[in-house]
């Protein structure tokens, strides 16, 4: 089973230094909850690891060896939750996610054949969370998963995260709210 | 990617009106040159070629600027760039996607419009022999120019500076292989500058788009 890993980590924006010396062990199973103030650099420390911002300084390794040294097949290793939905309008709910199952564990099951237009903010948060559910890749990055999200979606979350974490999975989130996620360790920026 | 290309082709499909105005736009503009010109075909004729290739060039710039604009505004570009391809790889199939949407059916329509202005019919296949490679440049040229523009504050400006500039060589071997006795070397220097940009255009666009999104 994979570990994720990150040393000394830091990042600038511009010419501002974000954070640095970030450290963590994400181990199979695990989950991360990144907490600060706005500005703080959870969003830029979660495009680190995806491998969008570059890093100044610091390693990341999947196993032992450099994640970021093979964009293209860490890029698979990943499922990615920006602050935007990244939904196209256009297209139906089922063309952008084509699992079922993933639809039906976000409470989207009945709407497959709707254009994602029709669809309210919180519906579409939750489409690019059901994108991530059927990814089926070992790390959810995901970055504010609750924007928009009424309560009822929020104890959805709880199980899907739930049902991932089991199955070996890890999770890396920045939030503001309280997680329903059992077990997982806070990092402060 | 053939999965990125048939999305994009269902994305234009859906915003069908967005894909059919480079279309209108090409007709109607070079429709207005016998109302400026008069219909006489000595004038006419001798410069459809010229009229058919540089209305195919500004048509097939006025999809360019929503070719990444639309994935980076909504967040899709993120995902694209962690969909496993290389960044030289999804904007090789926005290239394709480009062409597919833009350069053939401009290729498609420009047969009949050339005609329509009095170019000799014998010349046609010649036209459509250059504006195959030229449509396809253009694609390359312009994915580039849209990856490098994406982000600045007047994108749809600068995209035709920069592209513009680099099809003028493609222009000028493009109408002189179809004015020319002798057109195969013309043709060989297009095909030149396409195996030229092939390799090179999506190389330069995915390191753009990478720069985009930091």
């Amino acid at each position: 089973m994979p570990v994720l890993e990150v040393q000394g980590l830091a990042v600038f924006r511009g010419e501002r230094l974000v954070f640095r010396d970030i450290f963590f062990t994400l181990p199979p199973g695990g989950a991360i909850l990144l907490r600060g103030p706005n500005g703080a650099g959870k969003s830029s420390l979660l495009r680190a690891v995806a491998g969008l911002t570059p890093k100044a300084a610091g390693k990341i390794l999947w196993d032992g060896e450099d994640a970021l040294e093979d964009l293209p097949t860490h890029a698979v290793r990943l499922a990615w939750l920006g602050h935007l939905d990244a939904v196209k309008l256009a297209l139906t709910v089922a063309e952008q996610v084509s699992s079922p199952a993933a639809l039906a564990a976000l409470g989207l099951a009945g709407y497959a054949e709707l254009p994602a237009k029709f669809l309210s903010a919180g519906q579409k948060r939750r489409l690019a969370l059901a994108r991530v559910a059927a990814s089926g890749a070992p790390l959810w990055l995901l970055d504010e998963p609750t924007n928009g999200l009424d309560t009822a979606s929020i104890s959805l979350l709880a199980g899907i995260f739930a049902t991932h974490r089991a199955g070996g999975g890890m999770i890396l989130a920045s939030t503001h709210i309280e997680l329903n996620i059992p077990g997982a360790e806070i990092l402060r920026l | 990617m053939k999965r990125l290309i048939l999305r994009e082709l269902r994305l234009s499909l859906r915003y069908a009106s967005d894909t059919a105005a480079a279309l209108l736009f090409f007709v109607i503009a070079a429709t207005l040159f016998p109302f400026a010109l008069g219909p006489g075909p000595e004038v006419l004729s001798a410069i459809a070629p010229g009229i058919v290739w540089v209305c195919a060039l500004l048509a097939a710039l006025l999809p360019l600027d929503r070719l990444f604009g639309a994935d980076y505004e909504d967040g899709s570009l993120d995902l694209l760039l962690l969909s496993g391809t290389t960044a030289g790889g999804v904007a090789f199939a926005k290239t394709i996607a480009h062409w597919l949407t833009t350069g053939f059916p401009l290729l498609v329509i420009a047969g009949p419009l050339a005609i329509m202005l009095r170019m000799p019919a014998a010349q046609a296949p010649l036209l459509l022999l250059t504006l195959a490679p030229g449509t396809m440049l253009l694609s390359l040229l312009g994915t580039m120019a849209g990856a490098i523009t994406l982000g600045a504050r007047r994108a749809a400006v600068l995209m035709p500076l920069i592209t513009l500039p680099l099809m003028i060589p493609v222009l000028i071997f493009g109408c002189a292989a179809i004015a020319s006795p002798h057109p195969k070397p013309a043709l060989l220097m297009l095909a030149a500058m396409l195996v030229l940009a092939l390799p090179l255009a999506p190389l330069a666009a995915g390191a753009a788009l990478r720069a985009a999104v930091e």
